[in-house]
Parts: C-alpha cells; sequence; structure tokens
C-alpha cells in the first residue's frame, strides 16, 4: 500500500527493529503510516504562496525531519498536519483519519510543542505539567514525565524563572505528558546551547525508541542528520530533495569533501598559463572529482575516494606553480547536501 | 480509546524483554483516567494560582475601589448646608439692611464693605450676593447675584426671604418644618452600589479580555487547543473565576460601607448577589468579545477604554444620570452598567425584590446572550 520502498531495519538497533516488527503488526489493520499528505498548498490572504503542493509520508516509528532555511514553509506544513491550520487545498491523514472526522481522537494521540510558546509565567513546572496532563484521557504521570526531562529540581519554579534550555525542555514536557503515539516539534532546538541540544536529542530518542513517531522541523543540519531516519528539504514551499541523510550524502555523487587554497598570485597567473583553461575546470578533470565550488574562499571538491584525488590534486597544484596553504579532507554533510541545492536554487531564480 | 494497538505497547508487548536488556529505558504508562471535568478544575485552579501571584490585580481589583470608595465618602460626606456670604454696598441705608438680615431665622452672614470691593469679591467668588441699598432705611433694595452659579440663587433667595420677614410680610400659608438626615439618603451610600457596578465592569472586562489576549500573545491559547482540551471548559473556567472574585469585590466593598460608613443594606443578600453575578456575566461577555480578535496587548486596552468610556461618564457612577438631556436618557438606560447600578441601588439602598428590577434584568441579560453569541463566532483561538 505505501509506495515509499521498505528499509530492512537498522542492525545495530535491537529496539528498532522491535519497533519496525511493532510497525509491521499495525500496518496490517491498515494504518502503517503516521502521517500522510497529499498536494498541500497554503496560500495567505490570496498572495503569499507558503506551501506550493507538498506530499508526504511518514512511517511509524520513524522520526522525521522537515528541513530548510527559515520562511521556507515549514511552520505552515506541520501546523496543516497539526490541525491547527487549514490548507488552502490538499488532504491530510493522521494515523489513517482525517481532522474533520476524528479531531478529538486525534488530539489525544498527538503530543505538540510549538515554535516559541511562552507558557504562564506565574504557574510552577509542576502545575504547568498537571494542568497539560489533565486534558488528556490517559495521560502519564507528572512526576514522571518530569524525571525523564531533568526538571525535577525545579518542580516548583515559576515557569518564568527558568533558563531557556529548561523552557523547551518544559514544552516537550507538556508534549510528551499527552503519552502521545505522534510527537510534532516545531524547531526545538533552535537557539539553545550545544549541552541543552544534547539534552533535547536524547529525550526525542528515547520517545522514538519506545516506538513512538516524531516529526520535527529544523534549520540545523547537524541535527538532522544525528536525529532524523528520513528527511526532507523544503525551499519556497516545496520539497526539494527528499530521503534518509545517507541518500542525499549519496546524491551529492561522492562522500567526501576535500578543502583546499593555494597561493593567490600564483594561481591567477596560473589562469593564464593554462592554455586558457579556467582553474575550476583543473580541478574538475581530476580523477575522482564529482563537483566544485567555491565556498569563503576555499575551493570545495565533492569526492568518491579522497587517497585517489588528493595525489592527483597535489601534482596539479605543483603543476601549476602554485603553494598549497590549506587543504582538509572530511565526511560530506547534510550542510554540504543544503549547499548544493539551494545554491542552484537560488542561481536559477536570478 | 477505540484504537486497541497503539504503537507503543504494540511495541512494549513485543520487546519488553529487550527494552530491559537495552537500558531499561522504557518508562511504564501510568493508566490514570481523567474524568470529564478534570481539565475544567484544572483550568480553574491555574487561573486562580496566577491571579493570586500577579500582585497588580489585588490592588486593581480590592484595593483601588477601596481607596475610591473610601477618597469621595470622606470628601463629599454630609455637612450642614454652607452658610452664604452676603456684600452690603456701604450706603445711607446698608445698617438698616445688616440688622434686618440678622433678624431672621435665616442663617446669612453679612458685612458691610464699600461698593466697589463688594462687587469685585463679588466676581472672585469671595461674596455670594451683593445687595445695594437705595435711599435710606426701608427704600428701595438690589440684588446682585449670579443665576449660574447655586449658591448664589440660594443666598439671594435666603436673603429676600429674611429681608422680606423683617420688612413685616406675613406668611398666608402656616408650615412646619423638621429636619431629616439619615443613612440610605447620603451621598456615600448613592456612590457605593456605584463604585460596585463600576467595579463589576472594569474587573469583567480586563479580566476576561486582558487574559485572553495575552494568552493569544504568548500562543498559549493555540497551545491549548492543540490539546484535546475543551475551548468550552477553558471559557468556563475563566467565568468562574470571575465569578469567585465578584463575590469578594461585592464583599469588601460593602462591608467597608457598613462598617466605616455605616452604611444600612436593605435587601436580600441573596439578591445582590445574584445581582452581581448577572453583571459580571454580562461584563465578561463584553470583555469576551472585546477580545475577539485583537492580536496584541495595546489594541484590546484601547477597545476596551473605547467601550467602558461612555459607561464611566453615562452611567450614574458618581452622580445621577438624571443630569443628562432627556434626549439621552433612552440610551443611558440601555447601558449595561446603567442597568447594574440601578438594579444595584434599588436593592440595596430600597430593597426592591428582583421581580420590581424586571427592564434592568433584561437589559443585563440581552448584553450577555448577545455578547456571548457573537463572541463565539468571532473568537480567534490561534
Amino acid at each position: 500500500m505505501s509506495p515509499l520502498k521498505q528499509r530492512p531495519p537498522k542492525n545495530e538497533s535491537l529496539q528498532k527493529r522491535l519497533t519496525h516488527k511493532a510497525a509491521q503488526f499495525v500496518r496490517i489493520e491498515g494504518m502503517g503510516l503516521a502521517i500522510e499528505c497529499r498536494g498541500l498548498r497554503k496560500t495567505y490572504d490570496g498572495k503569499v504562496e507558503a506551501l506550493r503542493g507538498l506530499d508526504l509520508e511518514i512511517r511509524e516509528g520513524e522520526c522525521f525531519g522537515l528541513l530548510g532555511p527559515n520562511g521556507a514553509g515549514k511552520t505552515t506544513a506541520i501546523e496543516i498536519l497539526e490541525g491547527l491550520l487549514a490548507a488552502t487545498s490538499g488532504e491530510v491523514r493522521i494515523l489513517g483519519r482525517t481532522w474533520q472526522s476524528h479531531p478529538r481522537e486525534l488530539r489525544e494521540w498527538l503530543g505538540i510543542s510549538l515554535q516559541e510558546t511562552r507558557l504562564a509565567e506565574k504557574l510552577t513546572v509542576r502545575e504547568t505539567i498537571e494542568l497539560f496532563a489533565s486534558f488528556y484521557r490517559q495521560p502519564r504521570s507528572a512526576h514522571e514525565v518530569l524525571a525523564e526531562l531533568e526538571l525535577t529540581e525545579k518542580s516548583d519554579a515559576w515557569v518564568g524563572k527558568l533558563s531557556g534550555g529548561q523552557r523547551q525542555r518544559l514544552a516537550v514536557a507538556t508534549a510528551l505528558v499527552a503519552n502521545p503515539r505522534i510527537l510534532f516539534l516545531d524547531e526545538p532546538t533552535t537557539g539553545l546551547d550545544p549541552q541543552s541540544r544534547r539534552q533535547l536529542w536524547d529525550i526525542i530518542r528515547e520517545f522514538q525508541r519506545a516506538g513512538g513517531t516524531v516529526l520535527l522541523t529544523t534549520h540545523y543540519m547537524d541535527e538532522a542528520e544525528r536525529l532524523c531516519d528520513r528527511l526532507a528539504i523544503i525551499d519556497h514551499g516545496q520539497i526539494i530533495a527528499g530521503g534518509s541523510p545517507a541518500e542525499l550524502i549519496e546524491r551529492l555523487g561522492g562522500q567526501h569533501m576535500v578543502e583546499f587554497a593555494i597561493d593567490g598570485a600564483s594561481s591567477h597567473e596560473a589562469k593564464k598559463t593554462t592554455n586558457g583553461k579556467h582553474m575550476q575546470e583543473v580541478w574538475r578533470s581530476l580523477p575522482g572529482v564529482e563537483s566544485v565550488h567555491a565556498d569563503n574562499g576555499l575551493v570545495c571538491l565533492t569526492v568518491r575516494q579522497p587517497h585517489v584525488t588528493i595525489p592527483a590534486l597535489l601534482e596539479a597544484v605543483s603543476q601549476q606553480g602554485a603553494r598549497l596553504l590549506h587543504l582538509t579532507t572530511r565526511q560530506a554533510s547534510l550542510e554540504d547536501v543544503f549547499v548544493r541545492l539551494t545554491g542552484r536554487h537560488l542561481r536559477e531564480e536570478s | 480509546m477505540s484504537a486497541p494497538l497503539r504503537t507503543d505497547e504494540a511495541a512494549k508487548a513485543a520487546g519488553a524483554p529487550s527494552a530491559i536488556v537495552e537500558g531499561g529505558a522504557r518508562k511504564p504508562v501510568v493508566a490514570r483516567q481523567n474524568g470529564r471535568w478534570t481539565a475544567y478544575w484544572h483550568l480553574l485552579g491555574a487561573r486562580l494560582k496566577e491571579m493570586k501571584r500577579e500582585p497588580e490585580v489585588i490592588f486593581w481589583v480590592f484595593l483601588f475601589p477601596l481607596l475610591l470608595a473610601f477618597g469621595l465618602g470622606i470628601a463629599f460626606r454630609s455637612r450642614p448646608a454652607s452658610i452664604p456670604n452676603v456684600a452690603i454696598a456701604a450706603g445711607p441705608g446698608a445698617d438698616a439692611v445688616l440688622q434686618m438680615a440678622q433678624r431672621s431665622p435665616q442663617s446669612l452672614h453679612g458685612q458691610i464693605v464699600p461698593e466697589a470691593e463688594a462687587l469685585d469679591g463679588f466676581r472672585l467668588g469671595r461674596y455670594d450676593l451683593v445687595i445695594i441699598p437705595h435711599g435710606d432705611a426701608g427704600g428701595e433694595v438690589e440684588y446682585r447675584y449670579d443665576p449660574a452659579r447655586p449658591e448664589s440663587v440660594l443666598a439671594k433667595a435666603q436673603a429676600d426671604d429674611a429681608l422680606q420677614a423683617a420688612a413685616g410680610r406675613q406668611n398666608p400659608l402656616p408650615a412646619a418644618e423638621r429636619a431629616f438626615s439619615e443613612p440610605g439618603a447620603r451621598y456615600i451610600d448613592f456612590l457605593i452600589p456605584g463604585l460596585l457596578g463600576m467595579n463589576l465592569m472594569n474587573s469583567g472586562m480586563w479580566g476576561m479580555g486582558f487574559v485572553l489576549v495575552d494568552y493569544r500573545q504568548r500562543k498559549l491559547l493555540k497551545r491549548y487547543v492543540a490539546t484535546p482540551m475543551r475551548r468550552s471548559d477553558f471559557l468556563l473556567a475563566l467565568a468562574s473565576s470571575r465569578l469567585i472574585l465578584m463575590v469578594l469585590e461585592l464583599g469588601l466593598l460593602l462591608g467597608l460601607g457598613i462598617l466605616f460608613f455605616h452604611m444600612r443594606v436593605v435587601g436580600s443578600w441573596l439578591a445582590i448577589v445574584l445581582l452581581g453575578a448577572l453583571g459580571a456575566g454580562a461584563f465578561a461577555g463584553l470583555g469576551l468579545l472585546t477580545a475577539s480578535r485583537a492580536q496584541k496587548i495595546e489594541t484590546v486596552s484601547g477597545l476596551m477604554n473605547l467601550v467602558m468610556m461612555p459607561m464611566w461618564v453615562f452611567s450614574g457612577v458618581f452622580f445621577s444620570y438624571e443630569r443628562f438631556p432627556a434626549v439621552l436618557q433612552p440610551l443611558i438606560r440601555a447601558l449595561p452598567l446603567t442597568a447594574l447600578n440601578d438594579a444595584l441601588r434599588a436593592t440595596i439602598l430600597q430593597g426592591a425584590p428582583l421581580a420590581a428590577q424586571a427592564g434592568n434584568l433584561a437589559v443585563l441579560v440581552a448584553w450577555m446572550a448577545i455578547s456571548f453569541l457573537l463572541a463565539l463566532s468571532w473568537f480567534r483561538w490561534t
């Protein structure tokens, strides 16, 4: 029933496999997809097109990321899926149900953390959690959720006195106390220090390990890479790429990045001496190079096999009579994918 | 729950042993079952706690009206009517006029001053009346008074009465006089029910309007509607917190009136509380309506002042609205605060039964029903 190809469960995580099994088990009932949307469009005031036809299929037990720059349409998309915003057109099904037919049931099943909610400042942490717990028919115990999110110490403090990281954990706690099947997180770690971010990542992984489905938006590439099983890169209200982080990186053509800089004067001189050949073309023609782009004064090569490319590069540099100022190699990241994709996109527009 | 298979439960069933092997991270789900009204009670409790922790609320809702009642009650406490100051222009008949004025039972304070000084003092408000005798004793007198100054008109009437009586006027109609002054007819008795009405309006409008827009601005309303919370529970809890506050406001203000100003509450307390509830309901509806769309505190503050301003002026809080022109009277009587103030005064001061207040009650109910209905269709949760 799902047009998406089945990925085998990861071997390193027994938990994952079990989750997968559970998902298959449920799929027999015809509810393998946690979130499904087709042709989602949203136009504000008849002119601003925030979404221009979005299709998503998110499986149960999966952590799915919507990745994109600010203003790409991530929040609009997640709020439509959360049933907080009406789409201009398109179809949404959550756990096989629609917002029109089963609004109350769906509310019981979703845990939501909005972007920048300022919870009541004069309530304590515990009061806030207990208030949210009271909205659900079968919530988790507030005590347990506070302990899990390391907020027990702060449970009698007013929300207004919490630090940014604690507030964000509390926002996630208000979602988790619902005992949800799907967790929606809109930019959960924006503006947090590295330690608080890592803490939240652990919480999200924990939820997923227990069988939950997660949909999160982020503009941090590293976050998407670490947390998400699959992701969709959104730009200007459309998906421009989708797949697992590894697949997306694979699509770059190579999994390694070689970055280098050469002596400016010689490289300029070299331009004239290589039979009118542009330097970019010199680098492009090196063995194993998939693509070339300039970034911040460095030349970046996407390569398949660094051990083949680097000797050739050194030779080419010395042939040009240039001096190597800098050379690094690293694993390609989603950041590189994003630069490639949006860079191309922007150039097309202008 | 209609879905028998929740993923986490399925996962637990399939992999519970391995979950423990892998670090025992799986937390058991505590099967607490929330009842129909759990959310309502939590919302009400949270609202009351928030109010209690907000010092401004305590001041504006409780202390401010008390201070106002106290200040105005003292400033306008009952005093004997002021004695008119009368200047008699110096001249041949001046002494005779002064003697005649002093012989009468009317209390007048008269003195003889040169005419120029008398007129000057009259202009500056030092004298309420100038008497200019023309000719000798028993001759014609001229009153200089200002018909636009009540105390001047009073001084003229009293001086004329004194002089005519002294000159030998006989009253054709015998009349007896008896001084009569008791609680119920004083300014403070008029004022306290008016302040009570105004306070119910202020705290009702702010208590609903401000809180809702503040929640909306914080995206807290949106966060709440992202849960299964019933929207009606939320509004009901907010309205209930207003009712609880209303009873306290009412008790405090009337308590101050009774203890400090020896006010007498003639009507039944039950009727007063019912009126208070109806008033609080009408203004809660208006507050909800005012806040139904506003996205910012600044916007809703302006809107609420716009709604409340006419009622501060016209609805007879500090003085009777009968003073306004007759054309305005039907409009003034249609305002919710006018109806509430009239009903409170009739009940507290005269002990009128609620049945006799049908007109005022109908005005309040109409405002409450219309504003709630409009607000519910306009209200924006996000």
